[in-house]
């Protein structure tokens, strides 16, 4: 037997202590390839009065990185601040900053509601970076205390026709579907979207409701000294740590660990089991605060648990329950295994909190309590390890003002228009542009994207995909519930980012209001390109005061969001696409209005004047391949009128079906209204053409805001237009529904069947994709 | 009447059947996996969902636990037992029902509203129903091709013992792949019906596409009050 | 620590989606020589100690009455990992 004994495998690896970091102040650490600036390790030092251990570097430098500390955007949602009256916060019971936010929706009932990206690891991994997405944000529902009840996914690809669309489209479907069905939530909606500037990256962004009642809200803070910190779900493991295994192997003295996974992979069974855990455990109060483990695992959690409290907090890190029992402690910190939550329980509860968590086979582990201290302090193996603030970590992270300046391409961009294009003037013509743009990616039908979802579990759907909002119940005595839709136009925004934030709002707004639903608050999911580029900085302050002021005009509160940064390759930044989803409240879901007409004789009426607006719309894009010109122009004093009109007359009965005009104008909502059900429709355009001073084209066309076709019983017609008429709400009779006319009769210009609409509208995805 | 509705773990549309067979007037009774206690019921409904997360294979797991160690036994001797989806692979994984559900033939998790035919009016579960009648259910799954040997299937037919098959149009194809177009079967008795469809789905004006799904529960109500 | 491993294919007149699928994508890859994929599950059980012949008559019981579902799988192989110089993993 040899007699050197350095290197005997019984010598445990060396940890970074406290007493070690204070011992070696001039020991190299690797801060770079962490990511952080000289002057933020510098800060570190200085909170600290000393060197940061290595955990404690990983912690500072994974809570101070752009995803987890809003550096670059923090300065920016002072907008949000400054335009949120006082009417506006009356509505929000608990508003920016929390997990998610938490609107009133009447009789008791809280909807909490937020929407989150999981872009760059869906690039990377379709189907389990857009499963985690689903996973991380309904577990961010569920820290609230609510029953997650719905779920969306606001989709945006490449090329259709691009092989590498054809990897990533069908993964992240099957993983949005694997996960959310497996979940037992319903999906309701949510868009898909093709683009080139996508195309290295795909845009997948994920939205969950959820209801509770009132009293039932929990918040993510600890405090009580004493109460135990509990870890609890699914065990650790290395997923998603990446970059963070160079500090483990700074650490190790002999070789160093194997290449850790930096995809996170999800189990939605074990999140299954853990909502109804969790529910359980609501229902039983034995919960004092609680916090879901997402980006940045344990560090975030206890951090930001502790800083929202009153004290400190004591972890003992060599009790959190592994997978993986080589993993280090700055691993273990910032490790992203899914499926995990955090809880604050009072001693008294504890013993109840782990018989319900028993039940559920759901594996619970006490691993620190809240101290009297201020500092979060973590030990490995009875040394301390991790010694600091808890606010400098989580909330006093650093802030950037980046430098911003609006791109030298845009003035020439906002001048080249569609003025200068032919247009279409026969019938035939204007029928064979309406059929191209029905084949079109953006504007074909999605079943087979939406037929890989779950819809009716829970039994609450009202309304979904492909009408304008989806609508799920949340009371089933009375039938409150709620509408939820979410929209962006990203061209529209690259030709002027403050007026495309504001024209994605309006359309979520318009939406909502179609379906029959008062719109109550917004989230919003701000996808951006690189913040070290001064052009994307301008587009991302323009959006979010768009937003804000939008909001304000409209009444509707922002309650919280995700801002996603870096979605470019190379030099080019996807265009600005700051996705929109409005949140909506109904007395009676069972009132609400659908998209398609059904019965014959009904009266359609167009609401909303029309303008030439084709820049940046649909048919520059599809018959041109052209982007360029002004959005069309943003009236939001029009969309709350006309919101108010589509909710009174949802609630009257004085409109059977109702469709917002969005991509691809009056032509392609007529279209989409009659596929609905497969009933026909004559429509006649001399009227509003000659009101408005437009062809027949521009009519057809235009992607003027503020509009929509509604289907108005002949009883109550005369009910509906005097509402109109009183409250101002330009409205004219365009038509009427015809079941013995087949499809689309646009009288004096074109006719076009049913099975021509359904051929063009249905065959481009399964043409790519397969059945 | 008391029907039980089982939650295993990862079930999902237990809340579904419980409300439609409130719906119609019974008293659904939630039954524990992890008990073995029927508790009283008059009949058994296994939902769907993914239970234990459809992980060796679906239904592989639940049909072990303890609440089947009393199932079993009742079904076969006579208790009126329906599987929805998940449920119908818990009953074949038991041995209840023959053949075995496969992963759907395209590959994908579909969810649709599908034609069924009823081609077993005298089930159960199924009493209420016209012989021949076509109905409207809800479909959503991504393991529902129903297979079995030649042998089986020409034993299922030969007895009367498919209760559903899915309406085809001409030169077309079922929704997943199933052998013979078959969506459901009813063992010997016929007291235990399996079926890939969702009734719990069809219940309620708005909330699905259609009523259909209501007969199942009627009928079953009559059988107990009759039995 | 001992390891048995267990094989279990689709019976062969049981269809088999998945297999197909990479059937179809094995060309596409440069891969013309296969003419057929079939896809099983591979299971590998851990004991303390040795695998002993009680052991793998253990696992085969295993196999039969859970691992596999005999209406559509058959286990086509059950053995110890040592014999092989199979580390199972």
């Amino acid at each position: 037997m040899s007699t050197t004994s350095q290197s005997s495998t019984t010598h445990a690896p060396h940890v970074d202590t406290v007493g070690d970091a204070g011992a070696t102040p001039e020991h190299e650490q690797p801060w770079v390839e962490l990511g952080l600036k000289e002057d933020e390790y510098q800060r570190i030092r200085d909170i600290l009065g000393r060197r940061p251990t290595s955990a404690e570097l990983a912690m500072y430098s994974v809570m101070w990185s752009e995803h987890c500390s809003y550096k670059s955007s923090k300065v920016h949602f002072k907008h949000f601040a400054d335009n949120t009256t006082d009417e506006m916060r009356e509505k929000l019971l608990v508003g920016i900053g929390e997990n998610a936010g938490v609107v009133d929706i009447g009789d008791g009932w809280a909807v909490t509601f937020k929407v989150e990206s999981h872009n760059h690891p869906s690039y990377v991994e379709p189907y389990q970076g857009a499963a985690t997405g689903v996973g991380g944000i309904v577990r961010d529902i569920m820290s609230m205390g609510a029953r997650p009840i719905a779920v969306m996914d606001p989709l945006r690809f490449g090329n259709l026709n691009h092989p590498d669309t054809q990897r990533v489209l069908p993964g992240v479907v099957a993983g949005v579907g694997g996960y959310g069905n497996c979940l037992g939530l319903p999906n309701i909606g949510g868009e898909v979207v093709f683009d080139d500037c996508y195309q290295g990256n795909p845009l997948v962004n994920a939205l969950c409701v959820g209801a509770m009642r009132r009293e039932d809200i929990h918040l993510a803070k600890a405090s009580g000294t004493g109460n135990k910190v509990i870890l609890f779900g699914a065990k650790t493991g290395g997923d998603g740590i990446g970059g963070v295994s160079v500090l483990a192997s700074e650490t190790f003295e002999e070789g160093g660990p194997a290449k850790r996974p930096a995809v996170q992979v999800g189990d939605p069974f074990a999140e299954k089991v853990l909502i109804e855990c969790c529910l359980d455990l609501y229902r039983a109060k034995v919960v004092d605060g609680i916090q879901d483990l997402g980006g940045a695992g344990l560090s975030c959690a206890t951090s930001e648990l502790a800083s929202n409290g009153d004290g400190g907090m004591q972890v003992e890190l060599d009790l959190v329950p592994l997978r993986d029992a080589s993993l280090r402690p700055e691993e273990i910190l910032m490790s992203e295994s899914q499926e995990r939550m955090m809880a604050v329980v009072e001693p008294a509860k504890l013993d109840e909190f782990m018989a319900i968590c028993r039940r559920w086979d759901v594996e619970a582990t006490v691993i620190g309590e809240v101290t009297d201290g201020e500092h979060l302090v973590i030990t490995w193996h009875g040394e301390v390890i991790v010694d600091v603030p808890p606010r400098s970590v989580a909330h006093d992270g650093p802030v950037y003002h980046r430098p911003l300046e609006r791109p030298a391409y845009l003035d020439a961009l906002q001048e080249n228009g569609t003025a200068a294009f032919a247009r279409p003037t026969t019938g035939d013509e204007l029928k064979a542009d309406l059929l191209t743009l029905l084949a079109s990616p953006n504007l074909c039908d999605k079943s087979w994207v939406t037929d890989q979802y779950d819809r009716y579990v829970l039994g609450n759907t009202a309304l979904a995909m492909p009408d304008d909002s989806g609508v799920v119940r949340v009371d089933e005595e009375t039938g409150r519930g709620v509408a939820v839709s979410t929209d962006c136009n990203g061209r529209f925004a690259k030709l002027d980012p403050y007026a495309g934030a504001q024209l994605a709002l309006a359309e979520a707004y318009r939406n909502v209001a179609t379906v029959g639903a008062t719109p109550l608050a917004i989230t919003d999911c701000l996808n951006f390109g690189s913040p070290e580029d001064p052009g994307v900085m301008w587009q991302f302050e323009q959006a979010v005061k768009g937003i804000a002021e939008g909001c304000r005009e409209l009444g509707v509160p922002v309650t919280g969001g995700n801002v996603s940064f870096y979605n470019q390759t190379g030099d080019v930044a996807i265009h600005p696409t700051p996705v929109i989803g409005v949140l909506g409240v109904m007395d009676d879901v069972a009132r609400r209005t659908p998209s398609g007409w059904k019965t014959p004789g009904q009266v359609i009426y167009l609401l909303g004047a029309t303008r030439d607006e084709l820049d940046g719309g649909e048919w520059a894009h599809v018959k041109h391949g052209h982007l360029g010109g002004r959005p069309p122009r943003v009236d939001l004093a029009g969309e709350k009128l006309l919101g108010e009109i589509l909710v009174n007359a949802s609630r009257d009965g004085l409109v059977d079906a109702a469709h917002d005009l969005s991509d691809g104008g009056l032509a392609v909502a007529l279209a989409e209204a009659t596929l609905r059900h497969g009933v026909g429709a004559r429509v006649w355009l001399e009227e509003v053409c000659e009101r408005d001073g437009i062809d027949a084209f521009t009519v057809l066309f235009s992607e003027s805001t503020a509009r929509v076709v509604v289907a108005v019983p002949r009883s109550e017609e005369v009910r509906f237009t005097d509402m109109c008429t009183a409250r101002g709400q330009v409205h004219a009779r365009i038509g009427v529904v015809d079941d013995q006319t087949d499809g689309i009769d646009v009288q004096g210009q074109f006719g076009v069947t049913l099975a021509e609409l359904g051929e063009a509208h249905t065959g481009t995805l399964p043409a790519v994709f397969g059945e | 009447m008391k029907v039980g509705v089982v939650t295993f773990p990862g079930s999902l549309d237990d809340r579904d059947a419980a409300r439609a067979v409130r719906a119609v007037g019974g008293e659904p009774v939630s039954l524990w996996h992890g008990d073995a206690d029927l508790r009283g019921v008059d009949a058994v409904i296994l939902p769907g969902g993914f239970s234990y997360g459809d992980y060796l294979r679906c239904g592989a797991i639940a049909r072990f636990a303890p609440v089947m160690d009393q199932l079993v036994p009742a079904a076969r001797g006579g208790l009126p037992v329906l599987g929805i989806c998940n449920g119908f692979q818990v009953l074949t994984e038991s041995h209840l029902l023959p053949g075995a559900l496969i992963r759907n033939d395209h590959r994908k998790f579909n969810c649709v509203d599908t034609r069924l035919r009823v081609e077993n009016a005298q089930t159960a579960w199924t009493s209420d129903f016209e012989q021949g009648q076509e109905i409207t259910v809800v479909l959503k799954n991504g393991e529902g091709g129903f297979v079995a040997d030649e042998r089986t299937l020409d034993e299922l037919e030969g007895e009367g013992r498919v209760v559903f098959r899915y309406v085809v149009p001409e030169g077309g194809r079922n929704p997943n792949g199933s052998y013979r177009d078959i969506a459901g079967i009813t063992n010997e008795r016929g007291n235990v019906v399996g079926l890939m469809p969702h009734p719990e789905h069809c219940v309620e004006t708005g909330y699905g596409p259609s009523l259909d799904g209501l007969p199942f529960f009627t009928s079953i109500l009559k059988q107990v009050v009759s039995a | 620590m001992g390891n048995v491993v267990i094989d279990v294919m689709l019976k062969p007149e049981i269809l088999d989606p998945q297999g197909q699928a990479v059937n179809g994508a094995l060309p596409r890859l440069g891969f013309d020589q296969f003419t057929d994929v079939r896809q099983g599950k591979r299971f590998v059980l851990t004991v303390d100690g040795e695998v002993t012949d009680e052991v793998l008559e253990a696992a085969r019981k295993a196999a039969e009455t859970l691992l596999s579902n005999p209406v559509i799988e058959d286990v086509v192989s059950v053995r110890a990992a040592q014999d092989e110089k199979d580390p199972g993993r």
